[in-house]
């Protein structure tokens, strides 16, 4: 009898020991997790300032400015352009 | 076991003392229980609220507006995260060392800063916002009391003027004031989410409390626009503008297939990332919300409603005399022909030719086909303040009216409905529904509005238009059959029609052989000596289509000889359809 309360006792202590271990397991990838999501978060802001400053430096009236101006580009007059009909493959 | 009995712990005490000690320890532990009951029982909300507050925190989760972007995914709209310089005066605490340094970052002098931040307030006010990233850890490492700084959103508009109108703006709130942002405020706007945490000593999370109330981000928005063609149409309206010295114009293109608003321009512009001068006059949707009296576009729908009835052919010839008169109101021409056909008669828009063209309609029929088409009727854009123009009704006509609504007064419209209109001609006699969103084309149903002949019949008589002895010689695209019809038309100043003012407007498709693309242009006074819509607006029309074909990849239509090669040059390929 007392034999099985000193096994009991014993399993009651390695329970609590786990308990406390996956708490503490529980707690240290929370903070991760929170981490993460904080990195998430940043990464997803600078996502959005780097679109912005993409499109900006995308601009149409900027494109085409400095493809006149610097690039000095012209669109093709309609007499220098021959249209191909492409043939569906067989 | 008997210590009395044991000499050496034989203790000889006088028994006050043993009470004094006694009496003393019971005591203390009385103390010790009053404190804590009155530190857990009477107290306990407070002090759970106090401690609480340490461990404890709500946080708001953040959640910005959605996203605008045209048809291939260029950004027109985005929510991007800034700082804010916040002042509370009442803990505000600077030196003149300080104040300087803080001046010398925010780039303002230091008496206006003082001036600022002295202000006698209650609660917190905003210094500055926003302020640059470099700004905000400047600030921060000075760590004064009673200045923070404060994350928000703020909407940038990265195609700037191009395409304001059509996406509008929000305001410092983030609600949406005018275009697409207002229109499409519930889709857009970002829910804030909420959280109770559990944080350590050292600020880290430990558990939740409370289940997350997550945080809802704005949809995203792909607009039918393409960026390129608005800013093609943009650029070239502004240039016609600044040639003919206008007050006014607007360019829309529809997709004549599904209804779409591909471009949709105004002058003049504003800035949509300067929210300093809020002028409402630039701001203004004028393609969609101001009306104006069509002219001689409307010409087109009179022919059509002939045809429709059976009365007449394409080649049926009409007298059509220098003047006519209809009650008192004598119709003019400016370049008469004693004999015209009906093709003829819109080719050279003739007004007698079309009074007479209406007049052997009853008022009823021809309301019918104006109602059918869409006049006086919202044009179901959704776009926020779009107007329905005005068609009165036919049994209010007198003959007069009956007359001058053949060539285009006495009625409004809108230019977004105008070119709605044209697209039953350019469709087969199909209108589809508008759409500022991109659609697939399979969620589409169009609305019948002219049978495919009549429509076939109407759009050649348009595509006579920009050919010899036409009044749109100048709105030919090379390499394209283009098909459309000119207007010009006084303006109503003070309930007259002023002789000198006009609106010039064009609207017009292409390829004609099967359109795909519709372009309204009109100009608002044009003041630099030419007025007629082939002239004014029909430029603007040839260089925003020939430029959008050539974007869509479109095969020209038009005869060889149109197209033909010179020897010398050598030719720039491009490769057009087909494929598997």
């Amino acid at each position: 009898m007392s034999r099985l309360n000193l096994i009991l006792a014993l399993l009651l202590v390695a329970c609590a020991l786990a308990v406390i271990q996956a708490q503490h397991r529980s707690r240290t990838y929370f903070v991760e997790l929170e981490r993460l999501k904080k990195q998430a978060r940043v990464l997803d802001e600078q996502w959005g300032q780097l679109q912005l400053e993409q499109s900006t430096w995308a601009n149409l009236a900027r494109v085409d400015t400095l493809a006149r101006t610097r690039l000095g580009l012209v669109a093709p007059p309609q007499d220098r352009v021959h249209v191909e009909t492409l043939t569906a493959a067989p | 076991m008997n210590y009395h009995s044991r000499k050496l712990l034989k203790l000889n005490l006088a028994p006050w003392r043993m009470a004094m000690v006694g009496s003393l320890l019971l005591g203390g532990l009385a103390v010790v229980a009053v404190r804590a009951f009155y530190l857990q029982g009477l107290n306990t909300d407070y002090l759970q609220g106090k401690g609480d507050a340490v461990a404890n925190r709500n946080l708001t989760l953040p959640a910005h507006r959605g996203q605008v972007s045209d048809r291939h995914g260029q950004l027109l709209a985005i929510s991007t995260p800034v700082e804010s310089l916040w002042a509370r005066p009442a803990e505000l605490k600077l030196t003149t060392a300080q104040y300087a340094h803080l001046a010398e970052v925010l780039g303002m002098s230091a008496p206006d800063l003082t001036k600022k931040l002295t202000r006698k307030t209650r609660g917190e006010f905003s210094v500055r916002r926003p302020v640059t990233p470099e700004q905000a850890v400047r600030i921060a490492a000075m760590g004064v009391p009673g200045l923070h700084l404060r994350r928000e959103f703020r909407r940038y508009y990265p195609a700037g003027e191009v395409a304001a109108h059509v996406v509008g703006f929000t305001n410092v709130d983030d609600l949406g004031q005018e275009g697409v942002e207002r229109a499409y405020q519930d889709w857009l706007v970002g829910r804030e989410g909420e959280r109770q945490i559990l944080r350590d000593r050292r600020g880290n999370t430990i558990r939740d409390l409370a289940p997350i109330k997550t945080a809802q981000m704005g949809g995203n928005l792909t607009l039918a626009l393409d960026l390129k063609i608005q800013y093609l149409a943009h650029r070239e309206l502004a240039v016609a503008i600044a040639t003919h010295k206008a007050k006014g114009g607007s360019v829309v293109v529809l997709d004549a297939k599904t209804g779409e608003i591909l471009a949709l321009a105004n002058q003049p512009i504003f800035n949509p990332n300067n929210r300093r001068n809020y002028q409402p006059g630039p701001m203004r949707n004028r393609a969609v919300i101001d009306t104006f009296e069509p002219g001689s576009t409307i010409k087109p729908f009179v022919a059509a409603a002939v045809l429709e009835r059976g009365l007449l052919h394409p080649d049926s010839v009409i007298d059509t005399p220098e003047t006519w008169r209809v009650g008192s109101k004598l119709v003019r021409d400016v370049h008469p022909h004693p004999q015209m056909t009906v093709s003829e008669i819109i080719q050279k828009s003739s007004n007698v030719g079309a009074v007479k063209l209406a007049m052997s309609l009853t008022p009823q029929q021809y309301w019918e086909v104006l109602h059918r088409s869409g006049f006086g009727q919202l044009p179901g854009s959704g776009f926020p303040g779009e107007s329905a123009g005005r068609l009165r009704d036919a049994s209010t006509w007198k003959p007069v009216e009956h007359a001058t609504m053949a060539y285009g007064y006495g009625l409004s419209v809108s230019l977004l409905q105008l070119s709605r209109a044209y697209m039953a001609f350019a469709n087969d006699g199909e209108v589809m529904p508008l759409s500022f969103l991109k659609r697939e084309p399979q969620e589409i149903a169009g609305v019948r509005v002219f049978s495919p002949s009549v429509a076939r019949e109407v759009r050649a008589m348009m595509e006579t238009v920009t050919q010899e002895g036409g009044t749109g010689l100048r709105t030919r695209v090379p390499g394209y059959r283009v098909a459309g019809k000119t207007g010009t038309a006084h303006k109503l100043v003070n309930g007259r029609y002023a002789a000198d003012r006009y609106l010039s407007s064009f609207v017009g498709m292409a390829p004609a052989s099967n359109p795909r693309l519709i372009i309204g242009v009109v100009i608002d006074e044009p003041s630099g000596g030419v007025y007629y819509g082939g002239s004014v607006a029909g430029p603007v029309f040839a260089q925003v289509m020939a430029a959008s074909l050539r974007q869509l990849a479109l095969p020209p239509d038009a005869p060889e000889t149109a197209t033909r090669m010179t020897q010398n040059t050598p030719p720039v390929v491009a490769r057009v359809g087909g494929g598997a």
